[in-house]
């Protein structure tokens, strides 16, 4: 494994040796020394165009509790504000002779152009609406931690699929585990051509939310409705979207009664009562903060196999 | 192992390049029951002993060791796994590999005598990573070191203070080590044989792998 582009990329091999190995790092997270001697001497620069707290900062976490050094460099303080291209930024970056490049932009396929120009690996870390393949693996080891294997287990995935690279990334590797995925959208916030890749890979999709809860679900993931990304008419009033495809307190309710031991995952950051209620966000069967612990120990495990193993041959 | 009689370098320890058997069942666990004994001798009882295995072998003979240390002291001796994946010094020349367990027992490993057990000493950068991993865990009072067998070869200032058997090879042969319990075999075994692999032992005579 050279690059981390896309969750397309992971066989079921990879994504069970990276959640077997991010569970020894979870382990790592509750010693009083967290620090690992196995990437020292490597450079990992994080490189974000796009706002973001958990992922950059467990990736920062990542490297440096392996010994890497770690270099922050966001797209408003960086010479891109003075009319650098990607690529000469990049290029420049890659000069320096870093190992690794964690990228974020808002651009989608922005990761993979960056990966053909430079000879440090990348992670992609969410590119525009295409992919977050790091959220899907700790979202894949949160599950896993609560639920067990998740081959068969039924996994909701609600909420603007049109501008959610998290749930892009997330059924894959979730289908890849060979979790039966459901998704669910107003149609306007369905992408174009997702029901030929439904048909492909067998996700389910509806815009009934009451019936698919009323099943007995064992998790739903809530997305964040993405306002910066959207230029209006998705839905006609916030009230109105909570009200078909929030996560409120009455269908919290409803899927508890039919699946008391239901989980529930927000990638963050959440907009409370809009996507989901506070209740929702803070009930016993919220995994939202076990996804950001998870968060690191995955990144661990993530710089551990692209940047440790056997130097591959150019 | 796989080559031919007639292609086989002069060996002194092995002519045919089958494995030679070096240890049989007795022979372990006679060896183990000493280990148990001098690791109590030397410690003056079973008080405020650890054991530590390093997987995958060495967690099942310091899971044997404190079996024999309950039938010899009547002493329950607390049991840990460590493992040394993310602490070797050649990472960058095999692949990745998804690291074992590490469990310290409740007790922990501050103040105590922690007696690390593997299979086999060969290079010594195995105990040398251990060495690293447990100092990141807590700061023992002392640190002992007890092996099956001890092949030599050592590149590391490295020794052991309880060894089941030494074992004079040469660096393109192969130390097998087998495990009831771990291995896929009714029996334990040690044998000897010429490596070819270059999964846990090394291959290439004089060669950098660990």
């Amino acid at each position: 494994m050279r690059h981390l582009l896309s969750s397309a990329d992971l066989t079921r091999d990879d994504v069970r040796m990276l959640l077997a190995t991010a569970a020894e790092m979870h382990e790592v997270q509750r010693r009083d020394v967290k620090k690992l001697p196995t990437l020292r001497g490597r450079t990992v620069i994080n490189l974000f165009f796009e706002d973001s707290t958990r992922t950059r900062s467990s990736f920062e976490i990542a490297g440096k509790w392996m010994s890497a050094d770690t270099i922050n460099i966001t797209g408003k303080g960086s010479s891109t504000s003075k009319g650098e291209s990607l690529r000469d930024t990049v290029r420049t970056i890659d000069a320096m002779a870093v190992d690794c490049v964690v990228m974020r932009h808002m651009a989608s396929g922005a990761a993979h152009q960056v990966a053909q120009w430079v000879d440090a690996s990348v992670v992609n870390a969410g590119d525009g609406t295409h992919e977050h393949p790091t959220q899907a693996l700790l979202d894949a080891y949160t599950l896993e931690h609560r639920l067990g294997d998740l081959e068969g287990r039924r996994v909701v995935l609600v909420g603007d699929l049109t501008h959610s690279r998290v749930f892009r990334s997330n059924a894959i590797t979730l289908r890849t585990l060979g979790a039966d995925v459901t998704l669910v959208a107003p149609p306007t916030l369905m992408p174009s051509g997702i029901r030929s890749w439904a048909e492909t890979d067998g996700l389910h999709l509806t815009d009934d939310l009451d019936a698919v809860v009323a099943t007995g679900p064992d998790a739903v993931m809530m997305l964040r409705v993405q306002r910066e990304r959207m230029s209006g008419g998705f839905f006609p009033t916030p009230r109105e979207y909570t009200v078909g495809f929030g996560l409120t307190r009455e269908r919290l309710r409803a899927l508890t009664d039919a699946n008391g031991d239901a989980v529930i995952c927000h990638p963050g950051p959440m907009n409370r009562g809009l996507e989901i209620s506070a209740d929702a966000a803070d009930a016993a069967g919220s995994l939202v903060l076990d996804q950001v612990s998870a968060g690191v120990a995955v990144r661990m495990a993530v710089l551990y196999h692209l940047l440790a193993g056997e130097e591959v041959a150019a | 192992m796989t080559r031919a009689d007639d292609t086989l370098p002069a060996d002194p320890s092995d002519a045919s390049g089958a494995p030679r058997a070096v240890m049989s069942e007795p022979d372990v666990a006679r060896a183990l029951r000493r280990i148990a004994h001098e690791i109590v001798e030397h410690n003056k009882g079973a008080d405020e002993l650890v054991l530590l295995g390093i997987p995958t072998r060495g967690v099942e003979l310091a899971k044997r060791l404190a079996a024999l240390l309950a039938e010899m002291e009547g002493a329950e001796v607390p049991v840990g796994e460590l493992d040394i994946t993310m602490f070797r010094d050649d990472l960058r020349h095999q692949p990745t590999r998804a690291p074992m367990p590490t469990r310290i027992p409740s007790s922990g490993v501050d103040d105590r005598v922690v007696v690390l057990v593997d299979d086999v000493l060969y290079s010594g950068r195995t105990i040398r990573a251990a060495l690293d991993a447990l100092s990141d865990l807590g700061r023992p009072r002392a640190v002992r070191l007890a092996v099956l067998v001890d092949r030599g070869h050592r590149e590391l200032p490295i020794r052991a203070d309880h060894v089941g058997k030494n074992l004079p090879t040469s660096h393109a042969e192969r130390v097998m080590v087998r495990l009831a319990g771990v291995d896929d075999v009714p029996d334990d075994s040690v044998s000897i044989g010429l490596g070819e692999t270059r999964a846990g032992a090394p291959s290439t005579p004089g060669g950098e792998v660990r």
